[in-house]
């Protein structure tokens, strides 16, 4: 299990290392791509553990002292997806990097992202999942950069300022959850919550500080200003990745593991993300009607798309409170994560496929394509399909999902929110075909004349990519989806489960926390810990 | 409102003051501070978690519970090292976060010959 960290960690510094002895040639990514396909053999050889949860104490420290590795059904589900689209984006990146300087630097930076995703995916406690959030981070800053042209300097330079702010916030959450609690582990947290009846003030305050750095992470409105420019700013196998997985991992899984397995969802909470998800949708979808710029159109959908499984999450935890049935609520949690899965093989296709246009026309506007359909037979098809699944059309798998989200709404009686859905949906696909009708009909343009096929790798990429949009359809089927999502629906469900009682007093809040050696997780009073309750900050 | 608070409440006007900086500056540098100014200030909160005057007179490290009765001075006189070992290394995340941030605004000099981020704006949206 640690090795699905350590090996990019260790790949992300041997491949520079290595690309300087043996030049920048086509082998700078041989490295890469061994460790990211060992990582998918790794994370397949993790899938089918059905709801068992493994953990692993590092070092073979026990409790108080060691950090823990933690992968339940939720984090191997998002493992996968990161493994996967990691491994196709760097098939295309072979090819497609050949137009930037120093590529072997850009593969170290790409395995550190990496490194950085799994590592908060698998992290035990809170600290880890800040620590790798900032190296995902970090990496991700200095990929969007990569071009060194003025535009993606400064898009990175407005992504690291809000990135970095978010992480603030993080860690002023962390500070508060430890001063509560003493403890760091999560699951440990979260039997303390428990424990004093569900979260106290200082708790909520804690949370509404994760909520603002994840939420800033994953981009959700309103902390969704820095998307739009750093996701186009970046190299294109590096927009699918940040597109695809990356507000996924740092953003919604941080998110869904916080508020559901940590805090145990309440209704506020429930209702919070439903805003913040409709906020997002409706925004996302309709700035995206008038982008004239190809991967800024794409981002903007990101945000909208994002949007839905927020929404979805959201909804179940306001259905749980209510009392809705058991089914109607692992359905919406079932639509969420399906439709997280799904953004995630269509998302990093689009990018992929606008990498691929842009390489073969040297331009993005929409405005100057044109009939590269005819010109570009595979690039075209793989686009066409991914435009077509991220609009919902029937049978690729943008359709399920929508179609198991909007259902489980209408079942749980928000029929606003469902009309919403469905309107955006239409609003998505009204996009697509505009984009469809620009890049790929019509004459060819200027810019579209010169226009090739691309390389073989890239084609390769793409293609497996649209293939999976047409295979995770197959997830509808009991037997697939009972392998691979029902255990992580399990895990968010579990989370909803807890239906907390009104708040403690402060000063009342349990302190079983004490983390000692002596006695196996027997709690022993805190000494040092006057009743202070914690100051609440000013309103910002 | 006891005065025990206030180091806490000075902690999160710092936060302030630094996200100030970062959302209204113009000036690259200023952000830069600006986001220095947040780090210390969660560094300096989390310090604070691991210290706190206690009324009883019997702070604990609490790595050490087992074994610390008959060392009655540290008892007296440690604190909890855990938020030490954090802050640690957000310090070092910090760094190498400004590390970047100041590499960018060089390169951004180079282009624009300016550090003011009104003239250098031609993303929007």
């Amino acid at each position: 299990m640690p090795l699905v960290v350590a090996l990019p960690l260790a790949g992300g510094f041997l491949a520079p290392a290595l690309g300087r002895v043996t030049g920048s040639g086509r082998w700078a990514a041989a490295l890469p791509l061994a460790v990211a396909a060992a990582v998918l053999v790794l994370v397949l050889a993790m899938q089918g553990r059905g709801d068992e949860a493994a953990v692993l104490w590092m070092g073979g420290w026990k409790f108080p002292v060691g950090i823990s590795l933690y992968a339940d059904g939720l984090t191997r589900l998002v493992l996968l997806v990161i493994a996967v689209i990691g491994l196709l984006a760097l098939v295309f990146s072979m090819d497609y990097m050949r137009q930037y300087t120093s590529p072997s630097l850009y593969y170290g930076l790409f395995l550190l992202m990496l490194a950085g995703m799994n590592g908060v995916v698998i992290s035990g406690d809170l600290f880890n999942i800040f620590v790798f959030v900032e190296i995902a981070g970090l990496a991700s800053y200095a990929l969007v950069a990569f071009g060194t042209e003025a535009d993606e300097l400064e898009a990175s330079l407005k992504y690291l300022a809000l990135g970095a702010v978010a992480s603030t916030f993080i860690l002023v959450g962390i500070a508060i959850v430890y001063n509560v609690t003493g403890q760091l582990n999560w699951a440990k947290i979260a039997q303390a919550v428990q424990g004093a009846g569900g979260p106290s003030l200082p708790l909520a305050v804690a949370l509404a500080f994760f909520l603002m750095g994840f939420g800033l992470k994953a981009a959700m409105v309103p902390f969704h200003a820095w998307l739009p420019d750093a996701h186009p700013a970046a190299p294109a196998p590096i927009s699918a990745m940040l597109s695809g997985v990356l507000i996924k991992a740092c953003g919604v899984y941080a998110v869904a593991r916080i508020v559901f397995s940590v805090f145990g969802a309440t209704e506020t909470f429930g209702w919070v993300l439903a805003v913040m998800g409709v906020a997002s949708m409706a925004l996302g979808s309709l700035l995206m009607l008038v982008q004239a710029d190809f991967k800024r159109l794409l981002a903007y959908s990101s945000i909208g798309q994002m949007g839905y499984v927020v929404l979805a999450l959201g909804a179940a935890a306001v259905m749980q409170a209510r009392g809705v049935s058991e089914a109607v609520v692992a359905l919406a949690v079932f639509g969420g994560l399906f439709h997280l899965v799904n953004h995630a093989i269509f998302k990093s296709l689009l990018f992929l496929c606008s990498g691929s246009v842009e390489y073969a026309t040297g331009t993005r506007q929409l405005k100057e394509l044109g009939g590269l359909g005819a010109r570009m037979p595979v690039t075209g098809a793989c686009l066409r399909v991914a435009a077509l699944s991220i609009s919902g059309v029937p049978p690729l798998n943008g359709f399920w999902s929508k179609l198991v989200i909007i259902l489980a709404l209408v079942l749980g009686g928000f029929y606003t929110l469902a009309a919403i859905a469905a309107a955006v949906s239409v609003v998505t696909l009204v996009s697509f075909a505009r984009v469809q009708r620009y890049v790929l009909g019509g004459a060819a343009t200027a810019a579209a004349e010169r226009a090739r096929e691309v390389p073989a790798g890239m084609g390769l990429a793409t293609v497996a990519l649209a293939t999976l949009c047409v295979a995770s359809s197959l997830v509808m089927l009991p037997s697939v989806r009972g392998v691979l999502v029902d255990p992580a629906v399990r895990v968010v469900q579990a989370g909803l489960g807890r239906r907390a009682p009104q708040a403690a007093p402060v000063a009342d809040v349990a302190r079983p926390a004490c983390p000692a050696v002596s006695g196996a997780g027997a709690p022993e009073p805190r000494l040092d810990k006057p009743a202070v309750p914690h100051p609440v900050p000013p309103a910002e | 409102m006891t005065l025990a608070m206030l180091p806490y409440l000075l902690a999160f006007l710092l936060l302030v003051v630094g996200l100030y900086a970062v959302v209204a500056k113009r000036n690259v540098i200023k952000i830069i501070v600006g986001l220095a100014i947040l780090d210390y200030a969660v560094n300096l909160l989390l310090v604070l978690v691991g210290y706190r005057p206690s009324p009883s007179g019997s702070p604990m490290a609490p790595i050490l519970t087992g074994g610390v009765a008959h060392e009655p001075a540290l008892v007296a006189g440690a604190v909890d090292p855990l938020p030490q070992a954090l802050v640690l290394t957000s310090i070092v995340i910090g760094l190498s976060v400004t590390a970047l941030v100041v590499g960018l605004a060089i390169r951004l000099y180079e282009k624009y010959g300016t550090f003011d981020t009104e003239r250098m704006r031609n993303l929007r949206g």
